[in-house]
């Protein structure tokens, strides 16, 4: 219970002040396109260099959580994810803002994130030591699989038919293995000098997701049919927050999902709001109202995304592994405190560090206040008429693109991927399969090597890759994955089919 | 307004501009530096490169008690490129940026040597100018904290009689710790199999989760977390004053010199002025030194070893030769 004793710390007018301030601009920066979670606490780690090492990391522990769950402000109202950990959130999220339940989503959205982090808060707090040996075990094999899983849901996920999803992962697949082999160094498919670096997540997101929500905003304004603006309908705070609160099988879902990924290193945070979603509605009585505006889907992904924060941290503060992209440069946030991670975290630097985690608790406090009194004034961004929320979306994209990593090279990648997939769109194809692909490409590709480097070392790849408990866990979850995709699959034609009769 | 008097309005304006920029250009070779400079890092930001160059600039626009500045005299900012390992920012650098002394970068020796002695790179020894350095940190050679082995004899004598079964990780290929690696392969005769990592952090937790038998990794990143892991050499001429106890491979009989060590410092593009290059080279080291700057290194735990212009030069004309042989056996 040592964490009860450092409340006090938090507890200053400084710290205060920061925790807010932190949270109000990390739900800002969150909802900006481009500034994702780890570019956030990126840019603000020089800040830090200053500060007193609790009130720095008061700072970035603040970013992080209210960054997660700002990137699901843009997602719902404008159907652009802040980050990629909220592409499941724009798809019920949208649909809901569209039907005018935009300030309900949103108070859906800060909910859950609130329960979601303080549950994943809790396991940091408690599990820590067991579960930071839990993330040793999980070697180049077991996360090949892993990605392996996350590839089993992508043909479901957001599109119609699932050749279509399948055909869109593959191609995300085919766009992760550009530029410099990561493992490797040779250069792959580098037609252009643009191509160099391969095609990063995030500028291919914006690309995906805004660059077609340009173009059809200014296609229907042309058409004079101002889709976008909508009935904000009324904002009822309570009812959305009781009703949330009984969603309580989305809920459980969502957080312990959220809380697996996070705990697991390297397979990052981005997937675990998609794969929450995926078991939600595969858990669901209505699975047919997903991506029709069902707010369960909401819950589930955003629960996820926020119960993952602090599970990611347990192998980063013990063992100098993080968990998820965030908190690898969180890391880079301690060691400029002079705190390595490790025993000496809790033992000589115990104060700094309880201090952080309990501040974490806190900020999702601020976290949820401010998000729901922003989502009671944010309707008014449904309001703004398509052409000029056409223009808006079209700077914040080339701007936040370009602040990725300074290159030009990602605003030519963002655009030439947008304007196919504005075209693709109109075949049925969703860009969710494909952003999913170019974040599971690479995991399955450097572990796969990896492993197979091992393997060939050892007794032999192929069983190298299929023996231990966890390999063969993963093993079983894949194939009960697609086993179940294809008893859906055929139990929805063989009702088609009888309606037909 | 006739025709005439809009001509020579026009003339007037293009010839003045052009003074006005002649006088700027003038004024800028005397007056270097008289606006903030940028450097550029090639890897992310939070990484062990960025946050120990934005800690090594920090004193940049120090000033003494006259009110004189006592190094570079501006404040440095930093701006990254990061991709491809490298090659992404320092082939920007070396072929775009601007050769005035206002984009400096930080280098990462070995890894753009011996990346441009292996791929079709822009940047080489001969196109970019050092002008200080402020870190260097040595490749170590470690193992789980269960594992078999207690010093690198014993992996040797291992690896020997079980040729490519040990495997060793590193951060990925070209990096310090790949040369590292090469060189242990080819002074001891051995076979070892290389698993690139996914950075520093990625080959550590090979490591510790047991999943390779050993690896190459940084010592300040090593040091930090003795309590997971068994350090059994340093790959450097000397002994660290981090791990006093830990012997270098030398000392073990085994061949390896200092090609593996992991430099850190700042360079200007070739044709940046003569001027420029000199006040940058006297001013670099000074900035590195400043106390406060030190003090930070030291809480982070990173490795601090400032060299001089010329110092640099040498140790990059060193490590060229070096490298272009040990590379030239692989292909």
């Amino acid at each position: 219970m040592d964490f009860l004793n450092y409340f006090g710390n938090v507890f200053t007018v400084y710290h205060i002040s920061l925790l807010i301030g932190g949270t109000f601009a990390g739900l800002v920066l969150g909802a900006l396109p481009g500034l994702s979670p780890t570019m956030a606490v990126a840019l603000m780690i020089p800040f830090t260099f200053h500060m007193e090492p609790a009130a720095g990391l008061i700072l970035l522990g603040a970013m992080y959580t209210a960054t997660v769950a700002g990137g699901a402000i843009s997602a719902i109202l404008v159907n652009v994810p802040g980050a990629p950990a909220n592409i499941a959130t724009a798809m019920d999220g949208h649909q809901l803002a569209k039907q005018g339940r935009a300030a309900e989503a949103l108070y859906y959205c800060f909910t859950s994130s609130f329960i979601g982090g303080v549950l994943g808060i809790f396991v940091l707090i408690f599990f820590t030591p067991p579960l930071a040996d839990l993330a040793l075990k999980f070697g180049p094999t077991e996360l090949f699989w892993i990605a392996i899983l996350g590839i089993t849901i992508i043909g479901t996920i957001g599109s119609r038919s699932v050749i279509k999803g399948l055909l869109s992962g593959l191609f995300g697949i085919a766009l992760s293995t550009i530029g410099a082999n990561p493992m490797l160094g040779e250069d792959r498919f580098v037609y252009s000098e643009h191509l160099e670096s391969g095609i990063h997540i995030v500028a291919a997101l914006i690309g995906l997701f805004a660059v077609p929500q340009i173009l059809t905003l200014i296609e229907e304004a042309r058409k004079d049919k101002n889709t976008s603006v909508h009935a904000l309908g009324e904002s009822k705070l309570v009812r959305s927050v009781v009703y949330n609160l009984k969603r309580f099988k989305a809920l459980t879902i969502g957080s312990l999902v959220g809380i697996i990924v996070g705990i697991i290193p390297g397979a990052g945070g981005q997937i675990a709001g998609l794969v929450a979603y995926d078991q939600a509605r595969k858990l669901s009585r209505n699975p047919e109202n997903f991506g029709k505006g069902e707010p369960d889907g909401v819950i589930a992904a955003e629960s996820a995304n926020n119960a993952m924060v602090g599970p990611s941290l347990v192998p980063l503060l013990t063992l100098s592994i993080p968990g998820s992209p965030t908190a690898a440069v969180l890391l880079g946030g301690l060691l400029i405190h002079g705190l390595f991670p490790g025993p000496d975290l809790f033992t000589i630097h115990a104060e700094v560090t309880w201090t952080f985690i309990d501040s974490l608790l806190v900020a999702q406090v601020f976290m949820l206040v401010i998000g729901l009194i922003l989502s009671r004034h944010s309707g008014w961004i449904m309001k703004i008429p398509g052409h000029y929320m056409a223009a808006t979306i079209f700077i914040l994209a080339a701007f936040g693109t370009y602040s990725i990593q300074s290159s030009y090279s990602d605003v030519v990648v963002m655009a030439t991927l947008g304007v196919f997939m504005y075209f693709a769109a109109k075949l049925g194809f969703s860009p969710a399969p494909v952003v999913l692909g170019i974040i599971l490409g690479p995991i399955a590709e450097d572990n796969f090597l990896q492993g197979k480097l091992i393997g060939e070392s050892g007794d032999g790849v192929f069983s190298y890759f299929t023996s231990g408990m966890l390999n063969i866990t993963m093993i079983i979850l894949c194939a009960a994955s697609i086993a179940y995709s294809v008893y859906t699959e055929t139990k929805a034609r063989k009702m088609r089919a009888s309606l037909i009769k | 307004m006739s025709l005439l008097t809009q001509k020579f309005t026009k003339a007037g304006i293009t010839i003045g501009t052009g003074l006005l920029m002649l006088g700027v250009s003038v004024a800028n070779a005397e007056s270097y530096p008289d606006r903030p400079i940028g450097v550029m890092v090639a890897y992310n930001p939070g990484g062990a490169t960025d946050f120990q160059a934005r800690i090594a600039t920090l004193a940049s626009a120090k000033l003494d008690k006259d009110e004189k500045p006592i190094s570079v005299g501006q404040p440095i900012y930093v701006t990254n490129k990061p991709g491809a390992g490298g090659r992404k920012g320092w082939n920007w650098f070396a072929s775009k940026a601007p050769q005035d002394g206002y984009m400096l970068a930080a280098y990462n020796v070995p890894h753009f040597i011996a990346q441009s002695i292996v791929f079709d790179t822009k940047y080489s020894v001969d196109n970019l100018e050092p002008v200080g350095n402020w870190g260097a940190d040595p490749a170590v050679l470690i193992v789980g904290k269960d594992s078999q082995f207690n010093s690198a004899t014993e992996l040797v004598e291992f690896a020997k009689a079980n040729p490519d079964k040990v495997t060793v990780s590193g951060a990925g290929k070209f990096v310090g710790h790949h040369i590292a690696f090469l060189q242990l392969e080819k002074a001891a005769g051995i076979d070892l199999k290389y698993v690139p990592g996914k950075g520093g952090v990625g080959a550590m937790k090979l490591v510790k989760g047991g999943q390779v038998k050993a690896g190459f990794n940084n010592l300040s990143d090593a040091a930090r977390t003795a309590g997971d892991i068994k350090i059994l050499a340093v790959a450097d001429l000397e002994r660290h004053a981090f791990l006093p106890d830990v012997p270098t491979l030398k000392e073990l009989g085994i061949d390896v010199d200092n090609s593996s060590v992991n430099f850190r410092g700042l360079m200007v593009p070739k044709g940046t002025p003569q001027a420029v290059i000199d006040h940058l080279a006297t001013t670099v080291p000074i900035m590195f030194n400043d106390k406060k700057t030190l003090g930070k290194m030291k809480q982070t735990n990173s490795p601090v070893h400032i060299m001089n212009r010329d110092e640099v030069l040498k140790m990059w004309a060193e490590r060229q030769a070096a490298l272009t042989e040990l590379l030239a056996e692989l292909k």
